[in-house]
């Protein structure tokens, strides 16, 4: 077979990145997008895209450090290997985005400039401005319009994917979507389908997501068979603009580029923040995080801005919670060649000028880490098989899922500048596989069963019309929306208690009950937004629950998922002895706390639509899952406990050419020579 | 260093709280207590269109978006009648997808940034909504822009690389060029400056009956490639034709812009720079069309 036919479904950096390789191996690929492609929720993403480069390498930077944060960062819930050979793909990938064009800030010398994000100590992030996302997926939008003009790329923009056509051996060979403007079917047929339909922030109601973001496309997979991981694992990012109907990113960069976050040591201090002395302020992330400062990882930093704020009492406003992010020390011209972007955005949307006047920002619903669960190919070397057709596929032969909405590489915390990687790498990386696995066969005979497509086809029409004719229900769909929102934002967030999030899940069953009974307020067949929306929104409630459910049996600390109850706190002696044993016992609780809790939660849609809920071992083959102790009291003599025990593991099982694993620092044990000005 | 949080019940909500105060609402101390709005509909290509009013709870630093929502969530007029909600296009809210471009208040803008207070400070009390009036109306404010997206193809705008195999770094470009290409390269393909452009008109083309999509596609674009490409695409090409590796078919792209619908059809009137949200110089992108175009088609004739 010369050419297979491959349906990807979504058009930000991962579905474009996948549409252009795939195109360039000779597939020929039917694109189906809600939103033009180039409209995509990628264009949000600020701050820059992460890799190992010239410059960091001769700082003693390698891919091998790059993988170790990511999975430090990341609470050792990644497995191993794809997250190694992401980072080792880093380098070609940012040189390519180079070449497609992408307008990378220069040095005086003319090569990359590079900043430093959250969780490294190297400067390792390439940005274009602050709309970094933007113009990557500009670039490869434009590559993908070409292979468009070439006839090999055939886009379907504004139609919805209502559902994977599995065949009666339980393999893909299509799907069925919308056209969202005349509202007619149509059934796909094809050798693959690819999922890259990003993250699900509105389940959380308002968040930094787009609009698109409703993760109604997984949720289909998921509710016709394919399993979800890390479901609970949210990113809620430190520094939001709140709005009324959004809430705005505020880059990570902003930190990177020498941003403080503080509050007045006087609650609600009326004063104008310029007017207020240094010794009134409170740098608190740089206090409590001296060596990471402003960029500890974004869960620390997220609960820290919490904390602050509600424990503390020391919100900015009295009515309304935030902290300052303050620029104003740093030089005009600088800001606007490094940030110009995202400043614009709080100028334009709070009408103060950042340059001037310090922002007020407050956490908010960021990023997906779960995702639909991914198979892959674990190489010799401890990276991946490149043309296995197993990388990236779900547990549904010729289902494949890239980019946000696959919960591979982040585990429980993502790192900033991470994101853009992985998109741009599971898309193109994924490709040969794709096309390794295609059974062409098989799909003729499919195509030939003429019933599975039209009987899959009839299914969607009459739930579609279904919903279309009731017109008479008392519950109003925007409305379940907001308090959907509300309901995951207040228990699944920052701070999660087992009997609030128990609680929550009998609230989800009863407004997924409600859905039922909602009324569609437009009973027309053209560009009908109303139908859709309600029909996304059922969508999200098997999501709601599979990401309540896995928060509620974990009960441990670990990222971006963080239960006071079972938190383990710092060492509280002050006698050495003391001190050693409670570091010895802590280092105890640690071992345990792995062994029960160092598991991908996977998620099952059961057959009474509840999620069966099941848990499958990490891959920590590379490195040794380490405590995090970024910050923690008591952390030196917990490192210290944790190196000799390694020792003496690593005597032990010297025999059996065991991994040495690596001690503790925060990070890795060799320092870059420079490491950034920013804290 | 985390200490367990107390209270959550008091501030689960991170980040779902009350919107932002800073700014001021510009109304001194009697902000309205409702937003009056009319809107221009049409159901369907081909349809008449007609007024409808609504009027929506005022709330603190409100845009253009919050009120559609809210029109969306009532589906009611003003007078009470139970409505279709009505239909626009929008995504990321923060001025950066180009989804969100209508009529506001008489000019062509992202309804995203578009705010109720200053909104309300320039007309008055009721904000006015128009689909755009360039672009074929689908339904109510949603327009179909893949004129847009055509122009990108017929300037080819794209870097013509080998393909993505690795081939180390792409060329060292100074500051001062990555600094001139960084403004085009923020071009969101709103429509804003076609919708603005006097020598820009509208070209809508009507699915046959008996027409399939595809032959239906290809009868729209040739209809597009006889209009004018608009000052977006003649910039995009300025983008590209400055790139080391773009500028190897600069060629291509001046024989697109001197072409049928190129860049002659610039009547400089400027009304594009004016209303450009991403304030991307156009002008200047077209005024070095203009220079580049004059001297390959000399170029061109010495060449025969």
């Amino acid at each position: 077979m010369a050419q297979p036919r491959v349906l990807v479904i979504g058009g930000g950096l991962a579905g474009l990145s996948a549409t252009m390789r795939l195109a360039e191996l000779g597939a020929n690929v039917d694109l189906v997008s809600l939103v033009p492609v180039k409209r995509s929720h990628s264009v949000c993403a600020q701050g820059g895209i992460n890799s190992v480069n010239s410059l960091t390498r001769q700082q003693g930077d390698n891919e091998w450090k790059h993988f170790d944060d990511t999975v430090y960062g990341g609470d050792f819930l990644q497995h191993q290997p794809p997250v190694k050979e992401m980072a080792d793909w880093g380098p070609r990938i940012v040189d390519l985005m180079d070449r497609l064009g992408v307008p990378f800030n220069r040095t005086p010398e003319g090569y990359r400039d590079q900043r430093r994000f959250g969780g490294t100590l190297f400067k390792r992030t390439a940005f274009a401005g602050a709309t970094t996302g933007q113009q990557l997926l500009y670039s490869l939008d434009e590559q993908v319009r070409r292979w468009e003009v070439d006839g090999k790329v055939k886009k379907w923009e504004f139609w919805d994917f209502l559902e994977p056509v599995l065949d009666d051996s339980g393999r893909c060979r299509g799907a069925i979507c919308q056209d969202l403007v005349t509202m007619q079917f149509r059934a796909f047929s094809a050798d693959a389908v690819i999922i890259a339909t990003g993250g699900c922030g509105l389940l959380y109601g308002r968040s930094t997501m787009s609009m698109v973001c409703t993760g109604s496309a997984v949720s289909r997979a998921y509710r016709a068979g394919a399993w979800y991981g890390n479901g609970e694992f949210i990113q809620v990012h430190p520094t939001a603009i709140p709005g009324a109907d959004k809430l705005r990113l505020m880059s990570e960069s902003a930190r990177g580029e020498g941003g403080r976050v503080w509050v007045p040591k006087t609650p609600h201090d009326p004063r104008d923040p310029r007017n207020i002395p240094e010794a009134e302020r409170s740098y608190f992330l740089e206090e409590r995080y001296p060596k990471y400062g402003n960029l500890v990882p974004r869960d620390i930093a997220t609960r820290e801005i919490f904390d602050i704020c509600t424990n503390e009492g020391l919100s900015v406003e009295k009515d309304r919670l935030c902290v300052y992010l303050d620029l104003t020390h740093v030089p005009r011209e600088t800001l606007d060649r490094k940030l110009g972007g995202i400043l614009e955005i709080y100028e334009k949307f709070q009408g103060v000028d950042p340059r001037v006047v310090p922002m007020k920002i407050f956490p908010a619903v960021h990023y997906s880490m779960g995702g639909l669960w991914v198979d892959y190919q674990k190489s010799s070397t401890g990276g991946l098989v490149e043309g296995s057709p197993r990388n990236q596929q779900t547990n549904i032969p010729g289902l494949y899922a890239i980019g946000e909405c696959d919960y591979q590489y982040h585990g429980a915390n993502r790192l900033g500048a991470n994101s853009l990687l992985s998109c741009i790498f599971s898309g193109l990386f994924c490709a040969p596989g794709v096309i390794a696995g295609v059974d062409a066969g098989g799909k003729q005979a499919a195509e030939e069963s003429s019933r599975l497509f039209e009987s899959r086809l009839r299914r969607e029409e009459e739930r579609h019309h279904s919903l279309l004719s009731r017109t008479a229900g008392d519950e109003n769909p925007y409305d379940l929306h907001q308090q959907l929102g509300n309901l995951m934002t207040r228990v699944a967030t920052v701070v999660r208690r087992n009997e609030q999030l128990a609680a929550a899940y009998a609230e989800v069953c009863s407004l997924e009950e409600r859905w039922g009974r909602c009324a569609v307020s437009d009973s027309g067949n053209w560009t009908n937004q109303n139908v859709v929306f309600t029909k996304s929104l059922g969508d999200m409630f098997p999501l709601a629950k599979l990401i309540l459910k896995g928060a509620l049996q974990r009960d441990e600390c670990r990222g971006a998922h963080y239960k006071p109850d079972f938190a383990m706190p710092g060492l509280q002696a002050t006698d050495l002895a003391e001190k050693r044993r409670e570091a010895e016992q802590w280092c105890d609780r640690f071992e345990a706390n792995t062994r029960r809790w160092l598991k991908s939660t996977v998620a099952k849609y059961g057959a009474d639509g509840e999620p069966e809920i099941s848990y499958e071992d990490v891959d920590t083959s590379l490195t040794p899952p380490r405590p995090r102790l970024y910050g923690l009291v008591g952390g030196e003599m917990i490192e210290e406990v944790w190196n000799e025990r390694l020792k003496k593991a690593a005597v032990a099982g010297e025999g059996q050419g065991g991994s040495a694993g690596q001690g503790v620092g925060e990070g890795h044990g060799n320092q870059p020579a420079y490491a950034g000005s920013a804290s | 260093m985390i200490k367990a949080v107390e209270s959550a019940e008091h501030s689960g909500d991170a980040g779902q709280q009350a919107v932002a105060d800073h700014g001021g609402n510009g109304h001194g101390a009697a902000a309205p207590r409702v937003v009056r709005v009319r809107i221009l509909r049409q159901d369907a290509p081909g349809e008449e269109s007609y007024w409808e009013r609504f009027e929506i709870p005022y709330v603190e630093n409100m845009n253009v978006i919050s009120i559609l929502q809210q029109v969306a969530a009532r589906a009611k007029s003003r007078d009470g009648r139970r409505v279709a909600p009505v239909a626009w296009d929008c995504n990321c809210l923060e001025e950066v997808c180009g989804s969100c471009t209508m009529l506001i208040n008489g000019r062509t803008r992202m309804a995203c940034s578009a705010l109720v207070d200053k909104l309300l400070a320039e007309s008055g009390d009721e904000i006015e909504l128009r689909p755009m009036s360039k672009f074929p109306v689908v339904r109510d404010l949603v327009v179909d822009r893949s004129r847009l997206f055509r122009a990108l193809e017929r300037v080819k705008a794209w870097v013509p690389v080998d393909g993505s195999y690795d081939h180390g770094p792409g060329p060292r470009i100074s500051p001062e060029s990555q600094e001139d290409a960084y403004p085009l390269a923020t071009c969101i393909s709103c429509g804003c400056c076609m919708e603005a452009c006097p020598q820009f008109t509208k070209i809508e083309v009507v699915r046959r009956e008996d027409e399939s999509a595809e032959e239906f596609d290809s009868r729209k674009k040739a209809a597009f490639d006889s209009g004018f490409v608009g000052a977006h695409a003649i910039s995009q090409a300025m983008l590209f034709n400055g790139h080391p590796t773009g500028k190897m078919i600069a060629d291509e792209r001046l024989e697109a812009l001197t072409s049928q619908g190129g860049i002659q059809m610039c009547g400089n009137a400027q009304n594009c720079v004016a209303v450009c949200p991403k304030s991307i110089p156009l002008t200047r992108s077209i005024a070095r069309a203009g220079r580049a175009a004059t001297v390959w088609a000399i170029r061109k004739i010495f060449d025969r």
